[in-house]
């Protein structure tokens, strides 16, 4: 019994860290209608830039801010030096630009780092572990759990409780109109594509002690972030965290049954969220 | 029919068949000038070892790009032409590849040709599974859902079919492959012979893949890419046209895959992985997407430049940043790849058709068939009807309780200030939109919500008040879409059927007459003007040969000319049709309708003859101060 509610813990802490770097994603496709495939990449970048801030500063705080730091400014960069002209394109050809940018992240790491992996130690303030009842746990993994849901909050109060949330949210209905408005929807853009590729470099340094950095980690994620997306409904933000936790159990519980089927079973209730409700658990209808 | 300022210079009569290839017993000529893609790439094939070698190129190296561009014929069939960029045909790769070389290693078939054949079909029902999941959705969830799917098989051949795939280790020793005859026994050793193999059956695979191109079922899946709307909207059904070219594609991925494992001896796992479907994608993007040449292009550029960079001093290992930058300019600048780029300097330097002659069009336009009205059916008797019809959105009452009667042969308007549900009204009427009550007849039989494609293959076609057409089609090849859709039914799978048959040609060049475009056949819409793309948006609605016809808004944003020009166009086609038009131009409303209903904050307001209707006091009440004029 206390290995099922390890388990379900587990998948909690994991789902949380699924469903922060799927709201980056879903961040960005709401309000600009892109799928930045180059998501992944962003994640990667995150991980990479805090490791090296933290192995000069020692400070794990300090890795966290330069990594989201980096993939903001890699963020920026990529929505104004090319997917600005790429808004009016069709979404095959975002993907596609989006894909490459990918590729040449991924390989300016590989260049710089080289393509070994690299363990991060967790922070002193998360090494050891956690007793919370019968349920020993290590307590790094217990602190992302929370760091995650923080992070998720903050998301929500800027988004549904704030005035650029309100542009935001707005955007996603009819850019045009919020233009119309007198409201800079361009300096908007910016904004949420730095906001989102922050989320994910944020991600990825949080997500470093647990999982070793490898250049190629990215599309992993990626292609689970998309899990999460299709299941919650594609520019929901509950329902990337919906999806997220949905998707973490999945993998945790499943893999107290048969660890070779847990990736699988993901996949199998994606297909079953294809079937029965296309549009995602909580995605509306007719929105492509 | 009308006649426009087009230039009639005299070219004869019989320039027609110009426009209308003759399909029986064209001269050799014609079928060696139409089969040249087909001989150039047979010639290239066969000169290829002769030549290539000389720039470097080992057989070793042309045998992968085949396998490669055989992949990527399948999957240019699904991207390039249809507009569905998947992201997982990975999957269909390794299923190929790793069912053949299973059968063949543990010698549970010995056969090569039926081991080959049954990866394929293997590979083609996994692509059946795949297609009707990911098919759901289109565009992006399309995109992120084959790629999951995609990475779901990278799982499953690691962990849960290991003890047939060798998980990480993939399937080593797949026996050399042997051709029997019957008779005699060939083995096929590696090096040249093996390229003669793959070069074979990849000339098949591109003979094939070329005849579905230049098929009916491939014109369908042009005007899928071009507007999917419309091409529901004229009577095809476009799910099933998708998973059948998503099958196929999935075939010739299998066979690819196969291959692979025969050429290496050996089945490596990362065929599953993600890098393979994404390298297909970005050699079918660089190649040239939309020319089944692109992808082997393609492949060609992305192994000759890791071949060529690994041996420049320092930058081997950055090989695949500079071709993620090579990428990512392509996508940006020349979205057409290398091979789109050279077809558009192609086309621009072909001259124009000659015009045709304005009287010989009008005569075939009196060939355009209609469906012919139901034997019961008398004039006057109903053929479309609204019985009750509401639309409701939460609060907001779009439609309430309107009862509505077309009858045979008439002409019947439908007006109403701005925000007074014309448009949801319609939009139930042509079965775009399920109703909230009520119920919609079309002769009798239901209709209420059975879906456009349904309606239309019916006899019932709808114009739209936004131009719905394919922009990147010639005139003509935009009225094979309704026309084909007539001719074959919602769906059928000729894939490897001839495009052009007399009757075909015929139709099209009627409805193309019909609306005085003839000497404009052969021009891509999207260089023709507003008027003349209008005309086009009514003639697709004609060419489904529905004789029950909805227009709305036919005269919206056009000028006088061209005004008179649709006025007299609508005129002109009444005989034995029924037409509902929607329409804010008042002075043509009470000119071609006899009857008028007059809606009103989603109620029907009034109905009668046009006269009386512009004489009664209520119509006018509700249009004083309502009613803004947009006639141009």
């Amino acid at each position: 019994m206390s290995l099922f509610f390890s388990q379900l813990f587990n998948g909690l802490a994991t789902g949380l860290l699924l469903a922060l770097i799927s709201t980056g994603l879903t961040i960005i496709y709401g309000t600009l209608g892109v799928i930045n495939f180059a998501h992944g990449a962003l994640f990667v970048v995150g991980g990479y830039a805090g490791y090296t801030v933290y192995s000069l500063t020692d400070s794990f705080i300090l890795a966290i801010a330069g990594g989201s730091a980096v993939a903001l400014a890699v963020g920026l960069v990529m929505e104004r030096g090319l997917m600005r002209q790429y808004y009016s394109r069709p979404p095959e050809d975002q993907i596609l630009v989006t894909f490459g940018i990918s590729i040449i992240l991924v390989e300016i790491v590989r260049g710089l780092y080289g393509g070994i992996s690299y363990s991060v130690t967790p922070p002193d303030w998360g090494q050891g572990i956690a007793r919370i009842g019968s349920l020993i746990y290590p307590l790094y993994r217990l602190e992302t759990l929370g760091i995650a849901a923080a992070t998720l909050l903050l998301l929500y109060f800027v988004l549904y409780r704030t005035s650029l949330g309100l542009i935001v949210r707005a955007g996603i209905e009819d850019a045009q109109m919020v233009n119309a408005l007198g409201i800079n929807v361009k300096r908007t853009f910016l904004l949420v594509f730095g906001i989102g590729a922050m989320a994910a470099g944020f991600a990825g340094v949080i997500n470093s002690p647990i999982v070793a950095l490898t250049p190629d980690m990215g599309f992993r994620y990626l292609v689970d972030s998309f899990v999460v997306v299709v299941i919650g409904g594609v520019g929901s933000f509950p329902g990337a965290i919906i999806g997220g936790i949905i998707a973490g159990e999945i993998l945790s519980l499943t893999s107290m049954v048969n660890p070779q089927y847990s990736e699988v079973m993901l996949f199998v209730a994606m297909a079953l969220v294809l079937v029965l409700r296309p549009q995602g658990l909580m995605g509306q209808e007719g929105r492509e | 029919m009308n006649t426009t300022t087009h230039q009639t210079t005299a070219p004869a009569v019989g320039d027609t068949t110009r426009t209308a290839p003759a399909s029986h017993g064209a001269p050799t000529r014609t079928v060696l000038r139409r089969q040249w893609p087909e001989m150039l790439v047979g010639l290239g094939l066969i000169a290829a070892p002769f030549v290539l070698p000389l720039a470097g190129m080992s057989p070793d190296l042309l045998t992968r790009i085949l396998i490669w561009g055989l992949f990527g014929l399948g999957f240019d069939l699904l991207f390039g032409y249809t507009g569905l960029l998947s992201f997982g045909q990975a999957a269909f790769y390794g299923v190929g590849g790793f069912v053949t070389a299973y059968l063949l290693t543990d010698g549970v078939v010995s056969n090569m040709l039926v081991a080959l054949l049954i990866g394929t079909v293997m590979a083609a029902v996994t692509g059946l599974l795949i297609g009707y999941l990911t098919l759901r959705r289109t565009g992006i969830y399309f995109a992120m859902s084959t790629l999951a799917f995609g990475e779901m098989f990278y799982f499953l051949e690691n962990s849960s079919f290991k003890a047939y795939t060798g998980g990480e280790n993939g399937i080593a020793g797949v026996p050399s492959p042997e051709l029997s005859l019957g008779f005699i026994d060939i083995q096929i050793g590696s090096g040249w012979p093996m390229y003669w193999f793959v070069a074979v059956i990849f000339f098949i695979g591109y003979l094939i893949a070329r005849r579905i191109v230049r098929s009916p079922f491939g014109t369908v899946l042009k005007a899928i890419q071009g507007n999917a709307k419309r091409a529901t909207a004229l009577g095809h059904s476009i799910q099933s046209y998708k998973l059948t070219v998503f099958i196929v594609a999935a075939a010739y991925g299998g066979l690819a895959g196969g291959l692979l494992g025969l050429f290496q001896s050996y089945m490596p796992p990362d065929a599953f992985a993600l890098d393979t479907s994404a390298q297909l994608v970005i050699q079918t993007v660089m190649g040239g997407a939309g020319t089944l040449l692109g992808p082997l292009l393609g492949a060609t550029i992305w192994l000759y430049l890791y071949e060529g960079l690994q041996q420049v001093g320092n930058l081997g290992p950055y090989w695949k940043l500079i071709l993620g930058i090579v990428f990512v300019v392509l996508v940006t600048v020349f979205r057409r790849g290398v091979a789109g780029a050279l077809v558009d300097f192609a086309r621009r330097h072909r001259s124009l058709p000659a015009h045709i002659d304005a009287d010989a069009s009008t005569r075939v336009a009196s060939t355009l068939d209609i469906v012919a009205p139901l034997a019961s059916s008398r004039p006057g008797a109903p053929v479309l009807e609204a019985r009750g019809v509401s639309k409701h959105y939460g609060g907001l009452k779009a439609n309430t309780d309107i009862d509505f009667t077309l009858r045979e042969g008439e002409l019947h308007g439908v007006i109403g200030p701005n925000g007074a549900g014309k448009s949801t009204f319609f939009a139930m009427l042509a079965g775009e939109l399920p109703t909230t009550t009520g119920k919609v007849f079309f002769r009798g039989q239901e209709i209420t919500g059975i879906g456009v494609t349904a309606v239309c293959q019916l006899g019932m076609s709808k114009s739209y008040q936004i131009n719905q057409l394919f922009e990147q089609l010639t005139v003509r090849q935009n009225m094979m879409i309704p026309v084909l859709a007539r001719l074959r039914g919602k769906y059928r799978s000729d894939l490897l059927h001839r495009l052009h048959s007399d009757k075909l040609d015929e139709q099209v060049n009627a409805a193309i007459a019909m609306v005085d475009l003839t000497s404009h056949a052969d021009i891509q819409v999207s260089e023709l003007s507003y008027g003349e793309k209008r005309r086009l948006e009514i003639g697709l609605a004609l060419a489904t040969g529905a004789n029950v016809l909805l227009f709305d808004e036919p005269l919206a944003g056009l000028g006088p000319e061209e005004r008179v020009l649709v006025i007299r166009l609508l005129k002109s086609i009444r005989d034995g049709r029924s037409m509902v038009i929607v329409e804010h131009d008042m002075d043509a409303m009470f000119e071609l309708a006899e009857r008028i209903t007059v809606l009103y904050e989603g109620c029907k307001l009034a109905e009668g003859a046009a006269e009386d209707i512009r004489h009664d006091p209520d119509v006018q009440a509700a249009y004083l101060g309502g009613m803004d004029d947009e006639s141009a």
